[in-house]
C-alpha cells in the first residue's frame, strides 16, 4: 500500500513524540518528568470525561469518585502484605485482602473494571435524569463514594489513606495508556457506536426514532467513561505513591472539567492539548502561591492564587469562545494546512 | 381487502384535563397512502407520538400487523418497521448529511462495542454495506453532492428530504410523515407529494402522513382521517372529505347563525 503525504506526516509525528518521550525519560529531572507524566494521566482523564460530556452530551461531575474506586482497587491489589500491615496500624485490614498481591497490569485492568461496574450501577438509575439534574446526581454519588471510602476503615484504611504504593506508573506506562485511550477514542468515534453517541447528544428524540436504544447508549458511555477514569485514578495513585480520600474531592473533578471545556467539548485533540496546557500551567504558576514582592507590595503567600488564574481563564473561554480551543473540531493535517493558508494570505499585501 | 398494517383501537391521550386525542380508530392497509388532517392543535402530532411510542396512551391500543405494540419504546417500534419524520426538522446538527443517514442505518450495523471500535471484519463489512446503501438513498433524492456537507447547512427543502431519507435508512415498512410539506409553497408541496408517491412504489411502503393543508394531500391519499379537537370527525376518500359539512365547518368555521 502506498502511503499518502498525510499518513507519512502522521508516522513522522508519532516517531517524534516517541523520541521525545524517550528523551524525557532519560534527561528530564525528577520534577519535570513528574509534570510530564502527569500530562499523560490528565489526557486519560480528560478524554474519558469528554466521552461523556462532549460526545454523549451527558453533563457528569462524578469523575473523582470513579478515579477513587480505580485508585483504591489497584492499590489494594498491588501492595505487598508487609506494606499493608504497616499502613493498617489502627484497624487491621480484612484478612481476604491482606494476602492478595497481583502484578501491576492485571491490577490496573481489574481497577478499571471495578470502576466500570460502579459506573454501571450508578449509571442505571442516574441516567434517567437530564442536564443539571444529572450533574448534581453524579456529583452526589461521587461524594458518596468518597465518604464510603473514608469510613470503610478495614478495607481502605479510612482517612489515613494508603502510603508507600509501589511506583509502577513509569513514563512509558502512563504514555502508553494515554496512547491507547487516544486511539480508542478516535476509533470509537469513527464507528457506528460513536455516531449513535453523537446522535443522542444532538437530538435524543430523533435518535430514538432512528432505532437507537438511547438509554443503553447512555449507560454504555457512562460505563466506558468510568472504566478509563478508574484506570486514570489507579495510574495517578501509583505515581504519587500515596492516596487518601481527600485527594478525590470535587476540586479534582473541576480540574478535569476545566480541561475538557478549555480544549473543546467533543474534541479529542482539544482535550489532549488542553490537558498538557493545564497541567504545565498548574506547575508553572506555582510561584503565585508563594510570598511575592512587588516593589512596595508584599504578599505573604496566598495558597490557591494560581487557581484564580484558571478560573479567569475558564470565564474568558465561556464568554468569548464557548467551544474551547478546538471548538468541537479535530486537529488534522488538513486543518493545519488550512490554518497556514489563511495566515500566510493575511500576511501578504492585498 | 388488503391486509392491515397499522390500526388503533379507541386510542386516547390525555394531558391532565386536556384530551389531545380521543377514541381514535384508524386502520391502514398495505401500500396505502393515508392522510391525517385537521386544523392546528387538532391532535395530529400527538396521535403520531402515541403510535411511535413517544407517549404512552391514556387508553386504547395500537396494533402493527396484528401485534399489540402499545407502550413499546420508540426504538423498539422503529426496529419493528415503523419510521417517522418530525414536524420541526430534527437532524443531527453536528453531523454531515451522510452521517445523518448512517445513524438511520444503525439498526443494520448494530455490532458489539468492541467489534465496532476495533473495526473487526464483520463490523467493517456491515459498515461498508451501510455506507453504500446510504449513498444509494441520497442519490435517489439528489443529495449525492451534499453528502459531505453539514446537514444543517442545507436549504430547507433539502433538509426535509434528508429527514425522509434518514427515516428510510431504518428499512421501514410503514413511514409516518409529520407535515412533510410544512413551510413549502404550493408548487413544492405538489412535487413532494409526487415524490412520496414514487417512494411508496419503490420501497414497497405504507405511508401515513399528517398534513395541515387539505388541498396538498387530496391528490395523493387513498383515504384520510380528519381530526378536530382530538375527535375524528370524518373518514373517507378525498372527494367525500372535501364535501363533508363537518370538515368544512372545522376548517372554515360557522357564524352564530349557523351559516357557512
Amino acid at each position: 500500500m502506498k502511503m499518502n503525504k498525510n499518513q507519512l506526516y502522521t508516522v513522522v509525528a508519532l516517531c517524534a513524540i516517541l523520541l521525545f518521550i524517550v528523551i524525557a525519560d532519560n534527561c528530564f529531572d525528577a520534577f519535570t518528568l513528574r509534570v510530564f507524566n502527569l500530562c499523560a494521566i490528565y489526557i486519560i482523564l480528560a478524554l474519558s470525561l469528554n466521552l461523556l460530556n462532549g460526545f454523549t452530551g451527558l453533563f457528569s461531575l462524578g469523575h473523582a469518585g470513579f478515579m477513587a474506586v480505580g485508585a483504591y482497587v489497584c492499590a489494594l491489589l498491588t501492595m505487598p502484605p508487609e506494606l499493608k500491615e504497616m499502613n493498617y496500624f489502627l484497624t487491621p485490614i480484612v484478612p481476604i485482602l491482606k494476602n492478595i498481591t497481583l502484578p501491576f497490569f492485571p491490577s490496573l485492568l481489574i481497577a478499571g473494571l471495578a470502576s466500570a461496574l460502579v459506573g454501571l450501577l450508578i449509571g442505571a438509575p442516574v441516567l434517567r435524569l437530564k442536564d443539571d439534574y444529572l450533574a448534581i446526581a453524579t456529583l452526589g454519588f461521587s461524594e458518596i463514594i468518597r465518604v464510603l471510602i473514608t469510613n470503610a476503615q478495614p478495607i481502605t484504611n479510612g482517612a489515613q489513606g494508603l502510603k508507600g504504593l509501589p511506583r509502577f506508573s513509569t513514563t512509558y506506562t502512563v504514555w502508553a495508556v494515554a496512547g491507547v485511550v487516544v486511539l480508542f477514542m478516535v476509533l470509537l468515534m469513527r464507528s457506528s457506536y460513536g455516531r449513535a453517541m453523537k446522535a443522542v447528544r444532538d437530538d435524543d428524540l430523533a435518535a430514538e426514532a432512528m432505532g437507537i436504544n438511547v438509554f443503553k447508549v447512555k449507560v454504555t458511555s457512562f460505563t466506558v467513561s468510568s472504566f478509563w477514569a478508574g484506570i486514570g485514578g489507579a495510574l495517578l495513585g501509583h505515581m504519587i505513591t500515596t492516596i487518601d480520600p481527600k485527594m478525590f474531592t470535587f476540586s479534582l473533578t473541576y480540574n478535569i472539567v476545566l480541561i475538557v471545556v478549555l480544549g473543546g467539548v467533543g474534541s479529542i485533540t482539544g482535550s489532549v492539548l488542553a490537558a498538557i496546557l493545564v497541567t504545565v500551567l498548574m506547575e508553572a504558576l506555582r510561584f503565585l502561591d508563594e510570598p511575592m514582592n512587588f516593589l512596595f507590595i508584599h504578599t505573604g503567600g496566598l495558597p490557591g492564587l494560581r487557581m484564580v488564574v484558571f478560573s479567569v481563564l475558564l470565564m474568558i473561554v465561556v464568554i468569548f469562545r464557548q467551544k474551547g480551543i478546538m471548538g468541537g473540531k479535530e486537529l488534522s493535517w488538513a486543518s493545519v494546512a488550512a490554518f497556514r493558508e489563511r495566515h500566510s494570505r493575511k500576511g501578504r499585501p492585498q | 381487502m388488503t391486509d392491515i398494517v397499522l390500526s388503533t383501537k379507541g386510542l386516547s391521550m390525555r394531558f391532565g384535563g386536556l384530551t389531545a386525542v380521543s377514541d381514535l380508530n384508524i386502520s391502514i392497509g398495505k401500500n396505502e397512502i393515508v392522510g391525517l388532517i385537521g386544523p392546528n392543535g387538532a391532535g395530529k402530532t400527538t396521535a403520531f407520538n402515541v403510535i411511535t411510542g413517544m407517549y404512552r396512551p391514556s387508553a386504547g391500543q395500537v396494533f402493527y400487523r396484528d401485534k399489540d405494540i402499545t407502550g413499546s419504546k420508540p426504538h423498539v417500534i422503529t426496529e419493528k418497521g415503523i419510521a417517522r419524520t418530525f414536524q420541526n426538522i430534527r437532524l443531527f446538527r453536528s453531523m454531515t448529511v451522510l452521517e445523518n443517514v448512517l445513524v438511520g442505518c444503525n439498526l443494520s450495523i448494530s455490532s458489539g462495542l468492541f467489534s465496532a471500535t476495533l473495526n473487526l471484519p464483520a463490523y467493517r463489512k456491515k459498515e461498508a454495506a451501510a455506507r453504500e446503501f446510504a449513498m444509494a438513498l441520497l442519490d435517489k433524492v439528489g443529495l449525492t453532492e451534499a453528502a459531505g456537507k453539514e446537514a444543517t447547512s442545507l436549504p430547507y427543502g433539502q433538509q426535509r428530504r434528508l429527514e425522509i431519507v434518514r427515516a428510510l435508512a431504518t428499512h421501514p415498512a410503514l413511514l409516518l410523515l409529520d407535515e412533510p410539506a410544512a413551510g413549502m409553497n404550493p408548487q413544492e408541496s405538489l412535487e413532494l407529494m409526487a415524490f412520496i408517491h414514487t417512494l411508496r412504489d419503490e420501497f414497497d411502503l405504507t405511508i401515513f402522513l399528517i398534513e395541515h393543508h387539505m388541498q396538498v394531500v387530496m391528490g395523493v391519499c387513498d383515504h384520510m382521517y380528519v381530526l378536530d379537537y382530538g375527535i375524528t370527525i370524518a373518514h373517507g376518500d378525498p372527494a367525500s372529505i372535501q364535501k363533508d359539512p363537518k370538515v368544512i365547518e372545522a376548517y372554515l368555521g360557522v357564524d352564530d347563525a349557523g351559516n357557512k
